[in-house]
């Protein structure tokens, strides 16, 4: 087995829509460790999800994988039949959804959602089931399991239902837990509570964990390292503190340059990212984050900058960096 | 729940009455009687059968009298067939349109289901598209047409079938398919919708994520929330069908409560009208509560009050 | 992670020039923004490019057309009876025009044969589908407005005389439809009767009383389907939040029924609408079926198939051709309905 759990390389996925092939990922690679948190990070349509899903086979239709290799915990995912991927999904690999509100069957009560993961993957007696179903409410916190587990979705509010989440994907402690935007669906003070949570079971399971956000803030806390995803692509990787303390990509300054801040003087505005995100169905033929960049340049609009690296894992693609050392070079 | 279906069934009989007052107002209101067809009668002879009847006493009366008698589970005497109390005459046609209309709502259901679910899995594909385009069609043909071709087809042209009465399993064929022409294609049409959209929502990628194989997320996780619509169908389906269909009964002679029902109102004969009326509307409220409470026992979601 | 061999090749091909700062306007070059469309138009663009709606639409104007403007100009009328030309085959001459052939006469074939009292039945299908066309027509908009109105007063007003007027509904529902149908008909005969001799009313006669009795029927039962979908339809909208912004923004209660609830009503409206024609035509066939449909000689094509059925052996395209005029007419009638649903209600798609 290689040093990594997951290991994506030059993974490329397109949509076949009626209107179009819409590109969804173009050469996206990345590694995660075993029990590393890696957070990734863009807005709506980035393809953060679709990473992440492509990886448990989950690709929607029209989805289809059109390159690269995706390997985990010694699966080659590109070659899996169905078959496999039932045996892999929720025993080596979960997935919690954003929206508690839906992502449980109404008409079935939480024991049984919980109880038919743990029946999939293992052969427990009946007993054995039941009891790990009331183990695994105590372990996301939830109180009088025996009671909760009689009850139905409807009658739990949505941070009880994202704990019911976590406790159905960590039923067969699996080596990675994808969190799909977990939070984004709950109030504040939930979400703290939930991060805290999985941060908790992080340690105590010894899994890796595959955070997929929008919200910087979020990954702040927990992350290893974060990659940043715009428009199918990720222009940064780094360790937490490259991306927050030095980022390289317009994009990524960007993005921090519109986190609150509580050292912030008074009256220090946040600045936003102006416009929208690329047409994905005709994306651009130079940097997808020229139309948006302050920084663009002419060179931008042409092509597609290479990628530098920064350092053993930090790297980026952005001209800037270009420039700069340019003009450094001809500076010397 | 017991508190629901309590309050539920006093609705209902409220319902009933105020179905069972209208019918007879508006029974009464229209010009002629159920003795003015027959050429033959004399004034004075006419006369007598009024007041045998009660007839010739005042409407409200009248009206009195039969929800009094109605209550006690007396809905009267036919005016026509001379001997038969209204309560016999439901008593012996009904059972024949409810065997042939049971048999028609459960095939429908049987036949449905499957090709609704099997359609929405196969979406877009041949399998999909076939059974669309028969379903489409197959709400867009009239009963009568199709029991006019099946008669045609199988009883006059290749005569393998019997095309009257109901005296040997064979003679239901006909009949259950014609019935159920008609509620199999919308039950499929149903289905298919319903299916599409469960198969989208969250909880089903749930049931993937989790591991599930496509049969048990099908079966388990979609089958019983995408059927909810269905039931909702079937409750006045059933209560439509088991009372017998005119068309039906009338092309392959079946001596059911849907021509019985025609027949009394071409006739005029009022108690019949009455008595067939407030069963039907009996028969259709109760399948309304029994829905309700199916549709609870299926989604605990939804609350009884 | 691609390696970067040389740095300096990117060098060697960039010029300086390259990093001066790109303009705002050849920054928006690069922005290729769909063109933003309103909701009639992006549904009429869907709807266009929907084959089986288009198709459907189509052959329901072919069939408009045969039902209303080819019998102006038809060389038989529906009520002409032929003598000699009885129970001819499709394309079939009586014996008669056989004659008048042979003397170098030109004949009209009777392209569909003629019925048992020698007319033409091509031409009585046309009358035929006109009847059932108007019938579903007229049926449906008539339902519209009831329903619309009754549904939309109780969606509004709410409370107890939401709970009255939803009871009426379930009421009629209950009552079975054939009972009123027959009793209006024999109910409204002396009214109609009076109402047809006064100048100006001839037509009444024509369409037969059965017939108005069944617009009256629609127009007093089948509604309640529509105000059931519009009721619930407005209070979903009530609840909505885009609903509540709007009047958080101030705007007066006019603008929020013209702007929201209406513009999102009228899809389900029209979809509605069109899938109600196909279920009234259907009714009418049963009723003509039953001989409660239109008067004689007026036909209708529930009336030329239940015309049909006893001489069902000897002559079955007596019944083929109207029992497939009316699958054709209801078959589009849906498919239409269903494109149009798909194109302008995408709530209601899957």
């Amino acid at each position: 087995m290689s040093e990594y759990l997951v290991n994506i390389e030059h993974e490329r996925l397109s949509f076949f829509t009626p209107a179009g092939e819409v590109k969804a990922l173009n050469d996206v690679s990345f590694h995660i460790k075993q029990g590393e948190v890696l957070g990734i990070v863009g807005e709506s349509g980035s393809g953060k999800s679709v990473t992440a899903y492509s990886l448990m086979g989950l690709t929607a239709y029209p989805g289809k994988l059109l390159g690269g290799t995706l390997d985990f915990n010694g699966h080659r995912i590109n070659d899996m039949t169905e078959k496999e991927f039932q045996k892999m999904r929720g025993n080596e690999v979960s997935i919690i959804f954003q929206d508690p509100m839906t992502s449980l069957n109404p008409v079935y009560t939480i024991g049984n959602q919980i109880r038919e993961v743990i029946r999939l993957h293992t052969d427990k007696s009946k007993k054995e089931v039941q009891e790990r179903a009331e183990e695994l409410l105590q372990l996301v916190g939830i109180n009088e399991p025996k009671k909760r587990l009689k009850q139905y979705p409807h009658e739990l509010s949505g941070g009880m239902r994202q704990r019911v989440m976590i406790a159905i994907a960590l039923a067969c402690e699996p080596k990675l837990l994808i969190a799909d935007e977990p939070t984004t669906a709950l109030d504040v003070t939930i979400q703290a509570q939930i991060l805290e949570l999985m941060m908790e079971l992080k340690d105590r399971l010894g899994m890796a964990i595959m955070m997929i956000t929008h919200d910087l803030g979020v990954v702040a806390n927990m992350c290893d390292h974060i990659a940043v995803m715009y428009a199918g692509n990720i222009v940064e990787y780094g360790t937490t503190d490259d991306i927050f303390y030095n980022p390289k990509h317009e994009y990524t300054k960007g993005l921090i340059r519109s986190i609150p801040r509580m050292d912030s003087r008074e009256h220090e505005r946040l600045v936003p990212i102006e416009g929208t995100p690329v047409d994905m169905l005709n994306p651009p033929k130079g940097c997808p984050f020229a139309s948006r960049c302050d920084q663009c340049m002419q060179i931008c609009l042409r092509e597609k900058a290479p990628v530098m690296h920064f350092g053993d894992v930090h790297y980026t693609s952005c001209w800037m960096n270009q420039k700069a050392e340019l003009e450094g070079g001809s500076a010397k | 729940m017991v508190k629901y279906i309590c309050k539920r069934l006093g609705m209902a009989v409220v319902t009933i009455w105020l179905v069972a007052t209208l019918t007879f107002f508006l029974m009464n209101m229209v010009p002629g009687g159920p003795f003015l067809s027959e050429k033959a009668v004399s004034p004075k002879a006419m006369e007598a059968l009024e007041a045998k009847y009660g007839l010739d006493k005042p409407l409200f009366e009248q009206y009195c009298t039969y929800i009094g008698d109605a209550l006690h589970g007396d809905f009267g005497d036919s005016l026509k067939q001379r001997g038969r109390t209204v309560s016999s005459i439901i008593a012996s046609k009904f059972p024949v349109s409810a065997r042939v209309g049971g048999l028609a709502v459960l095939a429908a259901f049987c036949v449905g289901v499957p090709l609704g679910c099997l359609s929405a899995m196969k979406r877009g594909k041949v399998g999909d598209n076939i059974i669309i385009v028969i379903a489409t069609c197959g709400i867009a043909v009239p009963n009568f047409v199709v029991c006019t071709l099946l008669m045609y087809t199988f009883g006059a042209k290749l005569g393998w079938l019997p095309t009257l009465g109901l005296n040997s399993w064979k003679h239901y064929i006909m009949p259950v398919t014609a019935l159920a022409f008609y509620p199999t294609a919308y039950i499929t049409r149903l289905m298919r919708s319903s299916m599409l959209d469960v198969l989208g929502q969250d909880y089903m990628r749930t049931a993937r994520a989790k591991g599930l194989n496509q049969f048990v997320s099908l079966f388990k996780h979609a089958l019983r929330n995408a059927i909810l619509p269905i039931i909702t169908y079937l409750g006045p389906l059933l209560a439509y069908t088991v009372t017998g269909s005119f068309i039906v009964e009338k092309i392959f002679t079946i001596p059911g409560l849907g021509g019985e029902f025609i027949g009394s109102i071409t006739n005029r004969d009022y108690t019949v009208i009455m008595g067939t009326t407030i069963f039907l509307a009996t028969l259709m409220i109760l399948m309304n509560v029994v829905v309700d409470i199916v549709y609870k026992i299926v989604d605990p979601r939804i609350n009884l009050k | 992670m691609k390696e970067n061999p040389n740095p300096l090749s990117f060098q060697a091909r960039i010029r300086p020039e390259d990093f001066l700062p790109a303009s705002d306007e050849e920054k928006q070059n690069l922005v290729v923004m769909r063109e933003s469309v309103s909701f009639w138009k992006d549904g009429l663009r869907r709807l266009l490019k929907n084959k089986v709606a288009m198709v459907s639409l189509v052959a329901v104007i072919i069939i408009m057309l045969f039902s209303f403007v080819v019998p102006s100009f038809y060389p038989y009328s529906y009520e002409q009876q032929i003598r000699g030309s009885e129970h001819l085959a499709p394309m079939e001459y009586s014996e008669e025009e056989q004659a008048r052939i042979d003397a170098g006469e030109k004949v009209f074939p009777h392209v569909f044969g003629t019925d048992k009292h020698g007319r033409d039945y091509a031409i009585r299908v046309m009358m035929g589908s006109r009847v059932s066309l108007i019938v579903g027509l007229v049926a449906a908009v008539i339902i519209l407005i009831i329903g619309s109105l009754f549904g939309s007063i109780a969606a509004f007003f709410g409370g107890w005389v939401d709970i009255l007027m939803m009871r009426i509904v379930d009421i009629i529902y209950t009552i079975p439809d054939v009972l009123l149908i027959v009793l209006l008909s024999f109910a409204l005969k002396a009214p109609l009767e009076t109402l047809s001799t006064m100048p100006g009313f001839g037509w009444v006669q024509t369409l037969g009383r059965n017939l108005i009795s069944i617009f009256i029927v629609f127009a007093l039962l089948y509604w309640g389907g529509m105000a059931r979908m519009v009721r619930s339809q407005i209070l979903t909208l009530k609840e909505s939040e885009y609903v509540t912004a709007a009047r958080a923004l101030g705007a007066s209660n006019a603008r929020i029924i013209k702007k929201h609830l209406l513009t999102n009503c009228i899809g389900t409206l029209i979809v509605t609408t069109t899938l109600q024609i196909p279920s009234s035509i259907f009714t009418e066939s049963f009723l003509s079926f039953l001989g409660l449909g239109v008067a004689v000689p007026m036909p209708s094509l529930g009336s030329l198939a239940s015309d049909a059925i006893n001489g069902l052996n000897t002559y079955p395209y007596l019944l083929f051709i109207p029992a497939v005029l009316i699958s054709l007419i209801i078959l589009s009638f849906n498919l239409l309905g269903d494109g149009l649903r798909d194109a302008f209600d995408p709530k209601m798609k899957n």
